[in-house]
């Protein structure tokens, strides 16, 4: 999904293959082969059952009082939200909320500088980088709830205290970065190494080519790695059970509802927390759409 | 990739860019691991007090436990379940994106509706399905209505069935971008060339789609097979505590406080799984991959 977000609209295929595609695989315009028909309902299926049941629970996530966790509806309202918010026996929502949302931001600076510079350095071979990119791919593979109590033994060890801002935020790093990185190779992949040799040979500094000509020039990418540092982080459960310490993120607090709340304001929690996700995503494709936009209309004018 | 033209500077400035990256995963990944191998070997008082010592009893005692075969038999079984269906339906749904739809930015939105729900929770997806697969849930109301079953089928939540249906749910996103990213690169003169010298539809599915979408499929492969053979939770939530694997076993004895033995287990499966993951990556240079 990487390599399709950071070249948007303007890729290469768009003009040249069409045409090809459509002669080849759908031979005429108007007839479209049997496979056609039975791929698309294959794939309407599929869209049907991957948002299905999410929206189930955001539709029973508003009943009233009655409600319980299987359809029919019973009434409407906010209840749950309210519930949400202001039983303690559902937990600290608040408060973990508030934590989630900071990690994330935090995971998601470090994230995007971080993958920015190693997508830089593994632009040229140098001795070890196959080392380093397999070290990356292995923090990727390795199961996150080993990890995590590795992570917690290492701090209890060293004699520190686990907790949200720092064991955590290193559990997630690890989780966030190895995605960071894959998604600057795409990027750079694309990137035309003519624009940075333009600048050099009028007569910019390092710094400034990468401050002034590929900060630019890589922004969809960037943005597309926000998104993946974010939401990664902000999700993020097996890497975060053994380290956060005493204090919740939000995924564990959903984990520890699950096992105890049997109400809708279980859904009512799955709601609010889609609609953060979903307005974080919908953030960043609008930014990278927008991106696009004014360079496809700059180009023109 | 660029040839250097200084391969001392070039390594030296290499290692400056990479350097965050390093730093972030040698404490955070590296040094839990070691962490994790050095304490399979210590002994335990039993209650979370680790003796630091080289005892291979750990290992032994997880080995010799009739558990143990059971464990890794039901991983391989959702693993190789998860992984069949993953694959059909992503090769399916990249095969219909690439190929079959014909408007360039109507394929790449229809892209992005599969991958928008990657990145919202998956424990509040899997959770999801309660509502539907329930003993009360629609599917069977939806049963019982049409008179097809008298009784409410037991077997679709908290079963085996339910853990495989929240893992393809899950997962078939990590065979779709690999897999698209492949056949989108896929030359389509190349087609047209074997349409024009005569080839069928299905000698160009089974000569040129399948053969160049490989490196998608060991790419999807790995990441569906790391990520079930890793899990605990769906197979904890989704069974309702009647199946387990072996992290949710691992997840069980570090509820115990049983570090020295959960870490042994954690070894043997981190080997399993490094094997399964070299052996794909025989078959795939993943770095040229991404690269290219």
């Amino acid at each position: 999904m990487s390599a399709v977000l950071a070249g948007m609209p303007k890729t290469d295929m768009s003009k040249a293959v069409a045409p090809a595609m459509t002669k080849a695989i759908a031979p005429s315009r108007g007839g479209r082969p049997w496979t056609f028909y039975v791929l698309a309902t294959l794939f309407a299926s599929y869209v049907i059952a991957l948002y299905g049941p999410m929206f189930c629970i955001y539709i029973l996530s508003f009943q009233d009082i009655r409600g319980g966790l299987v359809f029919p509806m019973k009434g409407h309202s906010l209840h749950w939200f309210v519930d949400l918010f202001t039983q303690v026996r559902t937990g600290d929502v608040k408060g973990s909320f508030d934590r989630s949302i900071k990690l994330a931001v935090i995971v998601t600076i470090i994230t995007v500088v971080v993958s920015f510079l190693a997508g830089l350095g593994f632009r040229r071979r140098f001795r070890g980088d196959t080392f380093v990119f397999y070290m990356t791919i292995g923090s990727l593979v390795a199961p996150g709830l080993v990890l995590g109590l590795g992570t917690g033994l290492l701090f209890q060890a060293l004699g520190l205290n686990a907790s949200w801002y720092t064991s955590a935020l290193g559990a997630q790093l690890s989780w966030t970065l190895p995605f960071g990185v894959l998604v600057m190779f795409a990027v750079m992949s694309r990137f035309n190494h003519v624009w940075e040799e333009a600048a050099y040979d009028l007569g910019a500094s390092r710094w400034q080519s990468i401050w002034l000509v590929m900060i630019p020039v890589l922004a969809p990418g960037l943005v597309a790695v926000a998104l993946f540092g974010f939401t990664l982080s902000y999700d993020e459960f097996a890497r975060s059970l053994q380290t956060a310490g005493s204090l919740n993120t939000l995924p564990l607090e959903i984990w520890s509802m699950t096992l105890n709340v049997t109400s809708p304001s279980l859904y009512a929690l799955g709601t609010v927390t889609t609609i953060v996700s979903f307005i974080v995503i919908g953030a960043s494709l609008g930014a990278i759409v927008l991106i696009q936009k004014k360079r496809g209309s700059a180009a023109k004018g | 990739m660029q040839p250097n033209p200084n391969p001392s500077r070039a390594n030296l400035a290499g290692w400056l860019y990479v350097s965050p990256l390093v730093l972030v995963l040698v404490p955070f990944f590296v040094a839990p691991i070691l962490v994790v191998l050095a304490a399979s070997f210590f002994a335990t008082d039993g209650f979370g007090g680790l003796t630091p010592g080289f005892t291979f009893s750990n290992y032994i005692e997880v080995l010799n436990a009739a558990l143990t075969f059971k464990l890794y038999l039901a991983t391989m079984k959702f693993t190789m379940l998860t992984w069949v269906f993953t694959l059909i339906i992503g090769f399916c749904v990249a095969y219909f994106l690439v190929f079959h739809v014909r408007n360039q930015l109507l394929a790449i939105g229809l892209f992005l509706l599969c991958t928008v729900p990657f990145w919202t929770s998956n424990i509040i997806r899997m959770i999801s399905w309660i509502p539907l697969l329930g003993k009360e849930g629609l599917i069977n109301q939806a049963l019982l209505a049409t008179g097809i079953i008298r009784q409410p089928l037991e077997v679709l939540l908290f079963s085996d069935l339910a853990v495989v249906i929240a893992y393809v749910h899950q997962l078939t996103i990590f065979m779709i971008v690999p897999i698209f990213n492949s056949m989108a690169r896929i030359d389509k003169k190349l087609i047209e060339a074997a349409i024009d010298t005569g080839a069928s539809r299905l000698d160009i599915m089974r000569l040129i789609v399948v053969p160049m979408s490989k490196s998608g499929i060991a790419l999807g492969t790995i990441f569906v097979v790391s990520i079930v053979m890793g899990d605990f939770f769906v197979v904890k939530v989704m069974s309702g505590g009647g199946s387990a694997s072996v992290v949710s076993a691992f997840y069980e004895d570090v509820g115990v406080l049983q570090y020295p033995t959960a870490a042994a287990s954690a070894v043997l499966l981190t080997l399993v799984l490094v094997a399964i993951v070299s052996l794909i990556l025989r078959t795939v240079d993943i770095r040229q991959e991404i690269t290219r």
